[in-house]
C-alpha cells in the first residue's frame, strides 16, 4: 500500500477456537481504533473457516488473533492452509495473547508475521502494523 | 491514582474513585456514617463476618483449582493436593466442556484437557472422584454454560455412591450473566440461560439443599476491567437477577438464598479490598432483609470465595507473583473469607504444575499456622480508616447498583452489549494508565529488570495420545450404553425445555443413562438456540 492512500488500515481482531478471555483483544482493538485504524473484532469462538472467511469478505490489511488458553499452534495451522487458499497469504498476520517464547518460532514457521505476547506495550503493535502492513507481498 | 492540582496539592484515590485522606480520625468514621453498620460477627448485618467465632473455630476451606487432560489424571492430581492439606477441591475442566462440546466435536480438537479435566459422561465424574471422601472434601465445579448439566453428574455420581442427596455439600460457578460480561462460556440466548440457572437453584432446593448452585462471580468482571465497588455492585445485580427468576417461579427467598455463594477478585489495594468485602458482607445482608424480607439470617451471609487474583499477576518477573499471591492470600483472611483459592504464580503462562499449587497451598497454610490469622475474628475493625473506608465503599456499591436499575436492569445491559462495552473500555484506560505508569505496576512500569530472567516455566503439554483416551473412552460408553433410553431421554429434555418447565429433572435421567454433554446441549440449543454476541465498542 502506498503512503499516499487515505483509506485506514483494516484489520480483523479474531478470537480463535473455544478460549474466552477476550479482555486483551478488546483493549488492542480500542488501541488500534484511537491510532486511527478500522478494526473488525469478530467476537468468541470462532473456527478458522471464519475467521479466514471473515477477512476476505471485508478485505482487510492485518490479520490478528488473540489466543490465551494455549491452542494457538494447531488452529494457527489450520488457518494457515485456509489463508493460502483464499488467497490471503500475503496479508500480515499477527498474534497476541498467552503466547509462550518456545512457540514462536513454530509459530514463525507456520507465517505469523508478528508475535505480541504478554507484557507488549499496545503502541508496539500499533508501530509494527505501520512498518510492516503491505510490505509482505514486495517481500516475497 | 495519585492527582496533583495546579496548586501542588497531592490527592489520592482508589480504584473506586473514593478519595484517600492523609489521616483518618474518629471524625471521619462519624461523617461517613458511623458505626451503625459494623455490628458484632455473626450478627445481622454481618459487616464483620458471618460467624461468631470465623477462623478460630474453622480456617478458610484451601481450594486449588485443578484439572487436566482425563479423569484419570486429574484424580491423580487431587488425591496430590488432598494430601498436601488441601481441604476442598476446585474442579477445572477443558473448554469443550465448558462451552458443552463432546470431546469428538471438530470444534473441539487442540482444546480436549487443555486447561481443564475433559468430561463427555457420567462415567467420566465416577473415574475423578473415585476414592475421594464426598463428605470430607467439598467439591467446587467452576462450570457455567453446561452447568445445569455438570450439576447433574455430580449429584447423580454421589447418589450412585451411596451418598444422601439431603446432606451432599458442594458448590457450582453456574453464573451465567458473568460469563456474557467476561471469561466467554455462554451457550443459549441470555433468557434460556438465565432460566437454566433457576432451574438448578429449584432442583437443588428440593432434592439437594445443602449443595451451592450457584456462585456469583464479582471475580471475571473485575479481571474484565470493572473496580472493586462496581465489582461488587455487579454480582449483587446479577445475584438478584436470578433470586427475582425463582421468586417468580413462587420460590420463598428464605428457601434458596442461604445456598447461594459468591466468588471475588482480591488484587488491588489491600485496604480497599477489605473495605470491599466488608461493606459488601452488610450491603448484601440489607438487601435480602429489606427487600426481599428474608427472616432466616442464613439467607442475609455473603458466604464467599476469595484469593485469586489473576488480574494482578504479571508476565514480568514471574516469580514476583508468589509474594504478590502471600499478599493476596493476606487480604483475603482479613477480609473473611469461607474459601480460598490463589492463583498460583505461574498463572500468567500456563495452568498451575504441582509444583505451582503445592506453593500456593503453603502460602495459605503460613497465614493458618505462623501468622496467627485464625486467632481474632475482623482484626482491622475499629480502623479509622478501614471503618471509613468501607461506610464509603457501601454507599459506592449502592449508587453503582442504582446506576444499573436506572440503565434498565443487569440482565438488559447484558443483552446489548452495554456493560460489556464499559468494562471493556475501562480496562483500556487501565492498560494505558500501566503503560504511562500513572498507575505503579512492580516490574512492568517501574524497577524493570533490563533483560528479564529466562523462566523455567514448567508447562502442561498438550497430549494428543490422552485427547484419543478420551474420544476412545467416549465410544465405548456410547456402545455399552441402552441407545434407545438415551434417545428417550433427549426427547424428554427437548420437551421439557420447550414447555418452558424445570428440565433438570430431565438432564438427571439422561446423565443417569449415560447421555453426553454434547448430546445434552444440543437437546437444549434445539429449542433455545444459540448465543449471538453483541459487538459493541
Amino acid at each position: 500500500m502506498s503512503g499516499e492512500e487515505k483509506r485506514p488500515i483494516k484489520i480483523l481482531i479474531g478470537k480463535p477456537g473455544l478460549d474466552g478471555h477476550d479482555v486483551g483483544g478488546k483493549v488492542v482493538a480500542r488501541a488500534l481504533m484511537d491510532a486511527g485504524f478500522e478494526v473488525i473484532y469478530t467476537g468468541l469462538r470462532k473456527s478458522p473457516g471464519e475467521i479466514a472467511q471473515r477477512a476476505l469478505d471485508e478485505g482487510v490489511d492485518v490479520i490478528g488473533l488473540s489466543s490465551l488458553a494455549g491452542a494457538h499452534i494447531p488452529f494457527s495451522k489450520k488457518l494457515k492452509g485456509l489463508l493460502d487458499q483464499y488467497g490471503l497469504s500475503e496479508k500480515l498476520w499477527i498474534i497476541g495473547g498467552c503466547i509462550p517464547d518456545q512457540d514462536h518460532a513454530e509459530l514463525k514457521s507456520i507465517g505469523l508475521d508478528g508475535i505480541f505476547a504478554g507484557g507488549t506495550k499496545l503502541d508496539e503493535i500499533v508501530d509494527f502494523i505501520n512498518a510492516n502492513v503491505g510490505s509482505k507481498k514486495e517481500a516475497s | 491514582m495519585i492527582e496533583v492540582a495546579e496548586d501542588g496539592t497531592k490527592k489520592v484515590f482508589n480504584e473506586s474513585g473514593i478519595e484517600v485522606q492523609e489521616v483518618y480520625t474518629a471524625a471521619d468514621v462519624e461523617a461517613s456514617g458511623g458505626i451503625e453498620f459494623i455490628g458484632e460477627p455473626g450478627q445481622y448485618p454481618f459487616t464483620r463476618g458471618i460467624h461468631k467465632e470465623m477462623y478460630r473455630k474453622r480456617a478458610w476451606t484451601m481450594r486449588q483449582y485443578a484439572g487436566f487432560g482425563n479423569p484419570v489424571e486429574t484424580n491423580k492430581r487431587f488425591k496430590y493436593l488432598i494430601e498436601n492439606g488441601q481441604t476442598g477441591l476446585n474442579v477445572a475442566f477443558d473448554l469443550a466442556t465448558q462451552t458443552g462440546l463432546d470431546s469428538d466435536d471438530v470444534m473441539a480438537e487442540g482444546e480436549v484437557g487443555r486447561v481443564g479435566m475433559a468430561v463427555d459422561s457420567l462415567r467420566d465424574f465416577e473415574i475423578a472422584f473415585d476414592g475421594i471422601d464426598l463428605e470430607k472434601i467439598t467439591v467446587s465445579l467452576t462450570i457455567n454454560g453446561s452447568a445445569a448439566i455438570l450439576i447433574a453428574m455430580y449429584l447423580a455420581m454421589a447418589e450412585k455412591r451411596g451418598y444422601d442427596l439431603k446432606n451432599l455439600r458442594g458448590t457450582a460457578q453456574n453464573d451465567i450473566l458473568k460469563e456474557f460480561i467476561g471469561r466467554g462460556t455462554w451457550i443459549f440466548p441470555v433468557d434460556p440461560s438465565v432460566r437454566l440457572v433457576g432451574d438448578t437453584i429449584e432442583y437443588c432446593a428440593e432434592h439437594a439443599p445443602k449443595y451451592s448452585p450457584v456462585s456469583v462471580c464479582g471475580y471475571h468482571i473485575r479481571e474484565s476491567g470493572c473496580n472493586p465497588a462496581e465489582e461488587m455492585a455487579y454480582a449483587f445485580c446479577i445475584a438478584k437477577a436470578y433470586a427475582d427468576n425463582v421468586i417468580a417461579r413462587g420460590m420463598k427467598v428464605d428457601e434458596f438464598a442461604n445456598r447461594l455463594s459468591y466468588n471475588f477478585n482480591i488484587f488491588g489495594n489491600l485496604f480497599e479490598q477489605v473495605a470491599k468485602f466488608r461493606a459488601g458482607r452488610s450491603l448484601w445482608a440489607k438487601i435480602i432483609k429489606e427487600d426481599y424480607k428474608a427472616e432466616d439470617p442464613k439467607s442475609m451471609w455473603l458466604r464467599m470465595i476469595a484469593g485469586g487474583g489473576g488480574g494482578g499477576l504479571t508476565f514480568e518477573q514471574a516469580e514476583v507473583n508468589i509474594m504478590r499471591g502471600a499478599y493476596y492470600a493476606l487480604i483475603s483472611a482479613l477480609s473473611g473469607a469461607q474459601t480460598m483459592a490463589l492463583c498460583s504464580y505461574d498463572e500468567a503462562y500456563t495452568i498451575p504444575t504441582e509444583y505451582s499449587a503445592r506453593v500456593s497451598l503453603r502460602t495459605m497454610q503460613l497465614l493458618t499456622e505462623e501468622m496467627g490469622m485464625c486467632e481474632t475474628v475482623d482484626p482491622l475493625a475499629g480502623s479509622y480508616y478501614v471503618e471509613t473506608m468501607t461506610n464509603q465503599m457501601r454507599k459506592r456499591m449502592e449508587e453503582v447498583m442504582a446506576e444499573v436499575d436506572k440503565e434498565g436492569g443487569i440482565i438488559e445491559m447484558v443483552r446489548d452489549g452495554r456493560i460489556q462495552a464499559k468494562v471493556s473500555s475501562q480496562a483500556y484506560g487501565m492498560t494505558r494508565n500501566i503503560e504511562s505508569g500513572a498507575f505503579p505496576k512492580v516490574g512492568v512500569n517501574c524497577y524493570r529488570v533490563d533483560k528479564e530472567d529466562e523462566h523455567e516455566v514448567e508447562f502442561h503439554e498438550y497430549s494428543e495420545a490422552d485427547t484419543k483416551l478420551q474420544t476412545d473412552s467416549l465410544a465405548k460408553v456410547k456402545a455399552e450404553r441402552d441407545g434407545a433410553e438415551v434417545a428417550r431421554c433427549l426427547d424428554q429434555l427437548s420437551e421439557d425445555a420447550k414447555a418452558e418447565i424445570n428440565v433438570m429433572p430431565a438432564i438427571m435421567a439422561a446423565v443417569k443413562a449415560y447421555a453426553t454433554v454434547g448430546e445434552m446441549t444440543n437437546a437444549l440449543t434445539a429449542v433455545y438456540g444459540h448465543y449471538e454476541e453483541p459487538i459493541r465498542f
